[in-house]
């Protein structure tokens, strides 16, 4: 048992914050730290300057352009990444798709897609959830007609993330009503300029308008789009979701978090003294503190165990819980800190603004973040889904 | 004892809930916050003609209502349609200041309050000054028959549409003194009043308000000299007690909505409701129910009691409202899932409205150490 870091993972610390220090466009981090909002350029140039470095894709495999980290290397980036308010990269393509064409995907669709996604040709979003599929994905609608070279595709996708920003999409699409529902399920990568796809904006209740629904009307798909064999998408889907789970505690998150919320506290006055003083905040304050080091000590523990190259298995699924938790009940510390300036409508980017000073700029949108933030526990797998998980796994039935 | 309403309160809340139920749906809602001004007149001009600013008034103040009970029946309908129209700032909050502590001049506005052809705002929170009602750093310096004031007022709900502003500002003593505050009744149009707007996250809109030598003649003053602050802890009380009933009712929507959806959503091949997980959850926020109704009583029944008794529930109310009034969103939002964060759902803008109350008059912290300290007294 020992705590510490070793000399090579201190000495990759600091290769990363200085990087972070000489690249990370001030901008962007204003962006983040403030809670401004990221455009498509900002995004694209982030994961320009990660590339540029070749540590836009941490967890690829170096024979497809990866650094290929380890696991204890990637939470050290998350870690600093987050300190130093560096936007999030944006997983669809990277983390979610490139996983299953590596693995499943032929030759040619590897050739062809993994280099347009490392250089930003391709902006990619995700075609699961349905209306009426949900935590319950496998009963998605959607279908796919093989129709000589072409598969022709009609149903509706929702909460697809980013979608407005994307010119291609990964679907999952039902290819054989006959057998069991995971067993006619295929996976279809489908270009968004197709006749017959519309993508309509949903707003959300923080005012932002990050996810969508994506409507298919006869759209033609090619059947080289096809990836790995016809009705097994299913099974690339859950190995796709493994990966979305990586970082899944969200710690890098919830200690850049935590700083932000003893700075509003530092700033905010309650009864003529700093609310940071106020007994009963500083005790919510360290609660959330306190379970947040333990948390971030099990996601440790997990991630050795997954650098020693055990696959984490009902683990992932309690640090989705404890990790999205932990993360809300931050989000909520936040709100309460800013007081009467929790209620501005401060959705937009706050650039300028004068931090330190309790305004409605420099509380910045800490109550639509909470709102926003309630998503964490339903997307992804809702907690109810992983507690579900939990106790098949640990209590068979 | 007797839980029921009497005649009176039983009539005004079917019609106020049968008007709201044909006018105020979500679309209609969204359209007004999407407005420039944030409310809507003809909505505003329709409910006072009901009635429901005269319920917020004393027969002698020129209403039928004004009791803790008028205000608990109004606002529990209000927040049972996410009305966003500002009553509690024109009618309980400045309304109610002027007609208790004006004299016969400032007194007669509050016909015209009635009528609905007047909007007030209440400038009093500060920068600094978090939820203490006593922590009073603008000036009010005299100079002749004037009064000139200097000051910032921080988040003032309603101040673009007001009319006229009913301002607190320190005439002596040290900020968290209870003694020195005095009020004033300030045409928002005065000069050196400056007022920057913005949407508020739950619906409406406030303002930061600068006061910059603003000159005021004497006569408008509301009450004494200095002698402001229990007035404005007995109308913060007030407006307290018709909030945490906007809350309930709020709420109300909020756990009608998820035990519907609860019962009609299906996955796996059944209703969603039929999982224990959520069952068991519902129960949970159907039992808090019973608790939040049941303090919001208290607090409304305790309006006309001494300070001390008056105070201590109005705490215990905002505390437990604060709390259950939070796990009744987030839980009504996490068992919803999705479909909850949308904009055009109705749930969306309720949930909003439940944990931004506890957001003004002080928070489930501020009523806590609030309710200790009177309690200790």
């Amino acid at each position: 048992m020992d705590l510490s870091y070793s000399e090579e993972e201190k000495a990759f610390r600091e290769e990363v914050r200085t990087f972070l220090k000489d690249k990370l466009p001030k901008e962007l981090s204003d962006k983040v730290r403030y809670g401004g909002e990221l455009g498509k350029a900002d995004i694209e140039r982030w994961h320009a300057i990660l590339n540029e470095q070749g540590w836009l894709a941490p967890n690829w495999p170096k024979k497809f352009g990866g650094a290929e980290w380890n696991a204890v290397q990637r939470h050290i980036f998350e870690e600093e990444a987050a300190a130093h308010h560096a936007p999030r990269i944006v997983p669809f393509g990277l983390s979610m798709l490139a996983p299953v064409l590596q693995k499943f995907g032929s030759k040619e669709q590897q050739d062809h897609w993994l280099p347009r996604i490392l250089n930003g040709d391709d902006w990619w979003c995700q075609g699961y959830s349905e209306p009426g599929a949900g935590s319950d994905l496998a009963s998605l609608k959607t279908t796919a007609v093989r129709d000589g070279d072409h598969y022709i595709v009609n149903g509706q996708k929702t909460w697809t993330t980013l979608g407005q920003h994307a010119n291609m999409i990964f679907c999952l699409v039902r290819t054989d009503k006959e057998v069991k529902q995971q067993e006619g399920i295929s996976f279809l990568l489908i270009d968004m300029d197709t006749p017959g796809i519309e993508v309509r904006p949903i707003v959300l209740l923080d005012g932002g308008a990050e996810v969508n629904e994506v409507w298919f009307t006869d759209v033609k798909v090619p059947v080289e789009n096809l990836v790995g064999e016809e009705n097994k998408g299913w099974t690339y889907a859950k190995y796709l979701l493994t990966h979305e789970r990586t970082n899944i505690a969200g710690v890098g998150f919830s200690q850049a978090g935590l700083t932000a919320v003893k700075r509003l506290a530092r700033a905010e006055m309650a009864g003529g003294k700093p609310l940071i003083q106020n007994p009963h905040f500083a005790a919510r304050l360290a609660q959330v503190e306190i379970d947040l080091q333990a948390m971030s000590t099990t996601n440790l523990r997990i991630i050795s165990k997954a650098a020693a190259g055990t696959a984490p298995g009902v683990e992932s699924s309690m640090l989705k819980v404890k990790g999205t938790i932990i993360r809300q009940e931050i989000n909520d510390l936040a709100r309460r800190a800013a007081g009467a300036y929790a209620m501005p409508f401060a959705s937009e980017a706050i650039e300028g603004s004068n931090a330190g000073l309790p305004d409605p700029l420099s509380a910045g949108p800490v109550a639509a973040q909470y709102f926003n933030n309630r998503k964490l526990s339903i997307f992804g797998g809702s907690n109810e889904i992983q507690r579900g998980i939990i106790a098949k796994v640990t209590m068979g039935g | 004892m007797n839980f029921e309403l009497t005649e009176e309160r039983q009539m005004l809340q079917d019609t106020l809930r049968r008007y709201l139920r044909e006018k105020y749906d979500t679309a209609t809602r969204n359209k007004i916050i999407e407005s420039d001004t944030g409310y809507s007149a003809a909505i505003w001009a329709e409910l006072a003609e009901l009635g429901v600013i005269g319920a917020l008034f004393t027969e002698e103040q020129g209403g039928f209502g004004g009791k803790g009970f008028d205000l608990t029946t109004v606002f529990e309908e209000l927040g049972r349609a996410g009305v966003v129209e500002p009553f509690l700032d024109t009618a309980v909050l400045a309304g109610g200041l002027i007609a208790d502590l004006g004299n016969d001049d400032q007194q007669a506005h509050v016909e015209e309050i009635i009528a609905g052809s007047l909007q007030l705002a209440f400038a009093h929170g500060e920068p600094t000054s978090r939820y203490d009602l006593n922590r009073v750093q603008t000036t009010a310096k005299s100079d002749g028959d004037d009064i000139v004031l200097n000051g910032h007022k921080a988040v003032v709900v309603n101040a673009e549409a007001a009319d006229m502003l009913v301002v607190s500002a320190r005439e002596s003593g040290e900020p968290g003194d209870n003694d020195g505050i005095s009020l004033f009744l300030v045409p928002a149009d005065t000069k050196g009043v400056t007022i920057q707007g913005y949407a508020l996250l739950a619906g409406g809109r406030a303002a930061e308000v600068m006061l910059d030598d603003v000159k005021i003649p004497v006569s408008a003053r509301l009450g004494a000299a200095g002698k402001a602050f229990d007035a404005i802890e007995a109308r913060v009380a007030a407006a307290s007690v018709a909030q945490v009933a906007e809350t309930l009712g709020a709420m109300e929507t909020a756990t009608r909505l998820t035990k519907d959806y609860l019962g009609t959503r299906k996955q796996f091949g059944r209703p969603i409701g039929t999982f224990q997980a959520l069952a068991h959850r519902m129960s949970d926020l159907l039992i808090e129910m019973e608790q939040a109704r049941s303090a919001v009583i208290n607090a409304a029944g305790h309006l006309e009691s001494d300070r001390s008794v008056r105070e201590s529930h109005v705490s215990a109310a905002k505390n437990l409202m604060g709390r259950a009034g939070r796990l009744v969103a987030e839980d009504s939002i996490q068992m919803h899932g999705g479909i909850a964060m949308t904009q055009e759902y109705e749930l969306a803008h309720i949930a909003k409205r439940i944990v931004m109350a506890d957001h003004r008059f002080g928070d489930t912290d501020h009523h806590l150490e609030r309710f200790i300290a009177l309690s200790a007294a």
